[in-house]
């Protein structure tokens, strides 16, 4: 009895400091991405570094190549700058890497990204393109912050430069996981020692808002039906209802 | 006589269209003094029809097909997403239908909470309740069923595990979960199966249940808040004087409970279509992957309450059957209220602080363990499960005990009473007490 008491107490106290629990998953914590899916210059910049970069190897077949002509492209402007000359406009974002050969390059096949970002997140995915860091143990050279062991290689690094992983105390005492970039690239800048890498930060929001505008394109739109719909309901239906409820009912005592 | 009349005389001769209308509708005594809790018979109907509509319109372009396309993306899994973006209205559909499993169940715990707070089980109304549990039984193999259909992660995972449990049945258990996947593991035959019973199987018998249901509740007469039996107390031409015709009272009463949960259902539909990973779990967004486990297994929150007993019950005597063995006994409990129930009285107003102590217990540790089951285990976790599994079954088997003789200083009145002020506070404060607990628990555990 005494036994199931003292361990009742220690659940409750095991439980106190185990707050936030539903809110947070494992790993490091996310910066928010500073995207909007309603910015459609964000998005074409976004598409076209996610067509130029991401698509050598990864496929993102549920997405048309048409659909694009929803954050302003024209059908010329895509079969121009986003597409091979083969594909035709109606054609889902497929890649020619051979599955088998992806296995043996990179450990495993690199996923589909057409709905990444409903899986993953958006801060997930904009820590994971910023966080590459240099790691000789790893194959390819490469580690990641919020994805450890990753198969991928840091193909933006000449871009973004090299960054390393430091471990810092914060100030509780806490060990902290931070990197720090040693190497600029031609979109980051080091000046006496310090890292300004505001523009790469900027196109790599822009490839995550373009990943998740393809995750669910029609996203924009839904909230806008959506808004149509609430007015519908509460200032048509609701009031209708309720003055022919009030109306029926006015003799029931 | 006018062409209408002549046409439904017509009709009457040969069917019994008029008096089944009478009979079920328009001379149908319902007791005037139906509640909030009401609502939610007549929206589980909304919702069923919901159901049946978008998910005939969704089999029009899903291809339950386990095998990879071009793309390597499986077949299943790249058809949601060609509703979702190439089928005109597909995504509204398609929402809807996840949207409409979530809001089925919320609106059924909440239906038949109203029938353990009221009374609503007990005599004469018993077959109305078991016909409603076997609804609830046959929904959750729809749900869980129909999980499996996109073939995401958890949707491969969950079933994965929930057939396993089967197997951890003694002797007949390994060849009884190959026989229900129609393979080794999870697959192709699986998927088919699924589909097969999803859309025409398990729906079939759901059908047959509700009008069971209903015709079993016309037979006696709907209960009430106060547990008042209205047939009681008639006026000279038979009619309960504390009874409405259910058409136009109720009809016009139900349209505005539609109305509000339309707005709710559209806000999420339009809105928040994942709920925050619980309508939509993120995971799932990633197809079916046989060889690759996810960290954490969660079933969809309507199931998290029985999740979480599965889970407290620990293995013994080297198997793990019990926890299985407690989980099915948590479900098939509801349907014996009937006859656990040993109160004179049927409502919570005229009952004594017994049974009201015993149900906010129940409904803390409902509430509790489908938060709990939502989570990974630790080992406070699990130690917390227990409580509230005991805590479970104590309410249920306790009952023939605690609720004997078991009534309020308020003697059950001969006619029913309508709302008060003081009433809508109460329920009001009753409310807002259990989100902000739940808040806190959840914040906690």
């Amino acid at each position: 009895m005494n036994k199931t008491i003292r361990q009742l107490i220690a659940a409750v106290a095991l439980v106190v400091p185990a707050a936030g629990a539903f809110a947070s998953a494992e790993g490091p914590a996310l910066e928010k991405a500073p995207i909007n899916v309603q910015d459609t210059e964000s998005l074409q910049r976004g598409a076209q570094i996610f067509v130029n970069n991401c698509l050598s190897c990864h496929s993102a077949s549920a997405m048309r190549y048409n659909r694009l002509t929803e954050i302003g492209l024209t059908e010329d402007q895509i079969k121009g700058n986003l597409m091979l000359a083969t594909d035709k406009i109606g054609e889902q974002m497929n890649v020619a890497m051979d599955k088998k050969d992806a296995k043996v390059w990179f450990g495993a096949v690199p996923p589909d990204l057409s709905v990444i970002a409903r899986s993953r997140g958006a801060d997930y995915l904009y820590g994971y393109l910023r966080g590459f860091y240099r790691d000789e143990t790893r194959p390819t050279g490469w580690n990641n912050l919020v994805f450890d062991k990753v198969g991928m290689p840091h193909i933006l690094w000449n871009w973004q430069g090299e960054q390393v992983l430091e471990t810092v105390k914060n100030a509780e005492g806490h060990e902290e996981h931070k990197l720090k970039l040693i190497k600029a690239g031609t979109l980051t800048k080091l000046e006496n020692g310090k890292a300004n890498t505001a523009e790469f930060d900027k196109r790599m929001a822009d490839l995550t808002n373009f990943m998740v505008y393809m995750a669910e394109p029609m996203q924009v739109k839904r909230q806008q039906i959506g808004y149509m719909v609430l007015l519908f309901l509460s200032l048509l239906l609701l009031p209708l209802a309720y003055f022919l409820k009030k109306e029926y009912w006015k003799d029931v005592h | 006589m006018s062409k209408g009349q002549q046409l439904l005389n017509w009709i009457d001769d040969r069917f019994p269209l008029s008096s089944m209308l009478k009979e079920h509708v328009t001379e149908y005594y319902a007791p005037k003094n139906f509640n909030f809790w009401y609502f939610f018979g007549s929206l589980a109907m909304l919702v069923l029809v919901i159901q049946i509509v978008t998910g005939i319109f969704l089999t029009m372009n899903y291809k339950p097909d386990g095998t990879l396309n071009g793309s390597g993306i499986p077949v299943a899994f790249a058809s949601v997403e060609y509703i979702m973006r190439d089928v005109a209205g597909g995504w509204v559909i398609r929402y809807m239908h996840s949207t409409g499993a979530s809001m089925f169940f919320v609106v059924v715990y909440l239906h038949m909470f109203r029938g353990l707070i009221y009374g609503s089980y007990k005599q004469p109304r018993e077959l109305v309740w078991v016909f409603g549990t076997l609804i609830f039984l046959c929904l959750m193999a729809e749900a869980f069923m129909g999980y499996l259909l996109p073939w995401g992660q958890m949707s491969f995972w969950g079933a994965q595990v929930i057939v396993n449990l089967f197997a951890s049945i003694p002797v007949i258990g390994p060849d009884l979960s190959v026989f229900i996947r129609g393979d080794f593991v999870v697959g192709d035959a699986t998927l088919n199966r699924f589909f097969a019973l999803h859309v025409i199987a398990v729906p079939l018998i759901l059908l047959a249940l509700v009008v069971a249901h209903l015709i079993a509740l016309h037979e006696v007469g709907s209960n009430n808040p106060d547990g008042v039996e209205i047939k009681k107390q008639k006026d000279d031409k038979g009619i309960p004087l504390d009874g409405i015709p259910f058409h136009p009272y109720y009809t016009v009463k139900d349209v505005l409970g539609v109305a509000v949960f339309l707005i709710v259902f559209s806000a999420i539909v339009f809105f928040a279509p994942e709920m925050g990973g619980f309508f939509l779990e993120h995971p799932n967004f990633d197809q079916a992957d046989p060889l690759k486990t996810p960290p954490h297994i969660a079933p969809v929150w309507y199931f998290t309450p029985f999740y979480a007993i599965l889970r407290a019950v620990p293995s013994f005597a080297g198997t793990q059957v019990w926890g299985v063995l407690a989980m099915g006994a948590a479900v098939v409990l509801i349907a014996f209220l009937p006859w656990l129930d040993k109160s004179p009285v049927k409502s919570i107003r005229y009952r004594g602080s017994k049974f009201k102590t015993m149900l906010v217990l129940f409904i803390i540790s409902f509430i509790g363990l489908g938060m709990l089951g939502a989570l990974p285990s630790t080992n406070t976790r699990t130690l917390v499960a227990q409580i509230f599994s005991v805590v479970y079954f104590a309410f249920f088997l306790g009952m023939p005990f605690y609720t004997k003789n078991d009534v309020g200083t308020t003697p059950v009145p001969t006619r029913v009473t309508m709302s008060t002020p003081a009433r809508q506070v109460r329920f009001a404060v009753l409310v807002v007490v259990t989100l902000v607990a739940a808040t806190l628990f959840a914040k906690f555990i």
